[in-house]
């Protein structure tokens, strides 16, 4: 019982982080497709509306899997080989944020620009 | 070879360093070694499966799958984490002045490393799935023979788990009155920082809509996906880059912790105190 009470005491703080800021359900929105071929994304870059929330497909025909990563837009995804994947990112205020393939580096660089 | 290697390493240093601290704050503690080993065991096991449904996992939840099974899974191990602290505030005075007691504190000290073998598991659930993904993409394109992959693969398993050696082994010079004091702060901090990304998943499946706004940016200073950046990620949860709701969850989490602790270290038995 003491053990109980406890554990649902850690839950309660473990939550309260997530309670303090509003929660909302996702919207449909604007999609941009990206495609990954030979570890290299084409297009290598996206324009996308600045302020406003947009989903990126990420398309990899490649047979290997990859993970779509970006610190600007905070994104880290993986993509299977020959799968799709969204990622939803923003509202971006305007700018340019890079995005790389963590599994192939030095090939897959890429960016969005928002404006 | 060498993209195996910095990969295989990168995700078993993020591992590693979980399971060094918590080794580190398990000393003393009977059949701790039994239960890192089922964590790290089940861990890699879990992994393979997760590997496995990839896609499956991933679109659930109209595609949001990944990012909530990572929430998930973080969420559980921040939860586990902050019992364990709760946990050794009450035993952990015994633990470090009385090596006798620790018989008397075995049977409750295994929910607390059933805790932390959870927190390994998950851990390396999250990033062993990376691996296998990673390099059974490679050993299904042209690229590279099995053997330049195993190759790499291994020799980045080696030095993952050397760097987290290293760290166990600084962990443990620090005297036993003042390691229990400095893993149940890194304990503590790791889980904060495990709170803020599984926010930031959150955010990235888009069910949390507000504290997007980054609140400033070091990247220039230090990046979170450099090699000391990522260390400094996993053991306090840095990132270049953090958003309101994560700094949120960040403080929250801390200051729950130590209320928790607090609370669990005073509301131990007249009896222990009596035997001091």
């Amino acid at each position: 019982m003491r053990c109980f009470s406890l554990l649902s005491a850690v839950c309660a703080v473990a939550l309260t982080g997530l309670a303090l800021v509003e929660v909302a359900p996702a919207r449909a929105d604007d999609m941009v497709t990206i495609v990954i071929k030979e570890h290299r994304f084409d297009p290598a870059e996206v324009k996308i509306t600045a302020n406003k929330r947009v989903t990126l497909l990420v398309d990899n025909q490649d047979a290997t899997s990859e993970e779509f990563e970006s610190g600007e837009m905070k994104v880290e995804k993986i993509v299977g080989g020959r799968k799709q994947i969204k990622v939803m990112v923003g509202p971006l205020k305007p700018g340019r944020y890079p995005f790389f393939g963590e599994f192939h580096e030095a090939t897959a660089q890429g960016a969005v620009i928002a404006e | 070879m060498l993209a195996s290697l910095i990969i295989v390493f990168r995700e078993v240093l993020e591992a590693g360093l979980i399971v060094g601290i918590v080794l580190a704050a398990t000393q003393g503690v009977v059949g701790r070694g039994r239960w890192v080993a089922l964590g790290i065991a089940a861990g890699i096991v879990g992994s393979c499966i997760v590997a496995a449904f990839a896609d499956g996992i991933s679109s659930l939840f109209a595609d949001t799958g990944q990012e909530l099974f990572n929430a998930g899974v973080l969420l559980v191990a921040v939860v586990m984490l902050a019992w364990h602290n709760a946990w050794m505030a009450q035993h952990g005075r015994e633990l470090a002045r009385d090596m006798k007691a620790v018989g008397r504190a075995v049977k409750s000290g295994e929910k607390s490393l059933a805790a932390l073998a959870i927190v390994i598991g998950v851990a390396v659930l999250r990033e062993g799935s990376e691996v296998v993904l990673f390099l059974t993409g490679i050993l299904a394109s042209e690229e590279g023979g099995l053997a330049t992959v195993a190759a790499g693969g291994l020799g980045g398993m080696a030095l993952g788990a050397l760097v987290s050696v290293l760290l166990y082994a600084g962990l443990v010079q620090i005297p036993t009155r003042h390691l229990f004091a400095t893993t149940t702060w890194l304990l503590t901090l790791l889980a904060a920082g495990m709170a803020s990304t599984a926010v930031n998943f959150l955010a990235q499946a888009g069910i949390l809509m507000s504290g997007g706004t980054v609140l400033w940016d070091t990247s220039g200073f230090l990046r979170d996906n450099s090699l000391i950046g990522q260390a400094l990620h996993i053991m306090v949860g840095y990132t270049d880059r953090p958003t309101e709701a994560q700094l949120v969850a960040y403080v929250a989490v801390v200051a729950g912790i130590l209320l928790l602790t607090r609370w669990a270290a005073r509301s131990v038995p007249r009896m222990v105190g009596a035997a001091e």
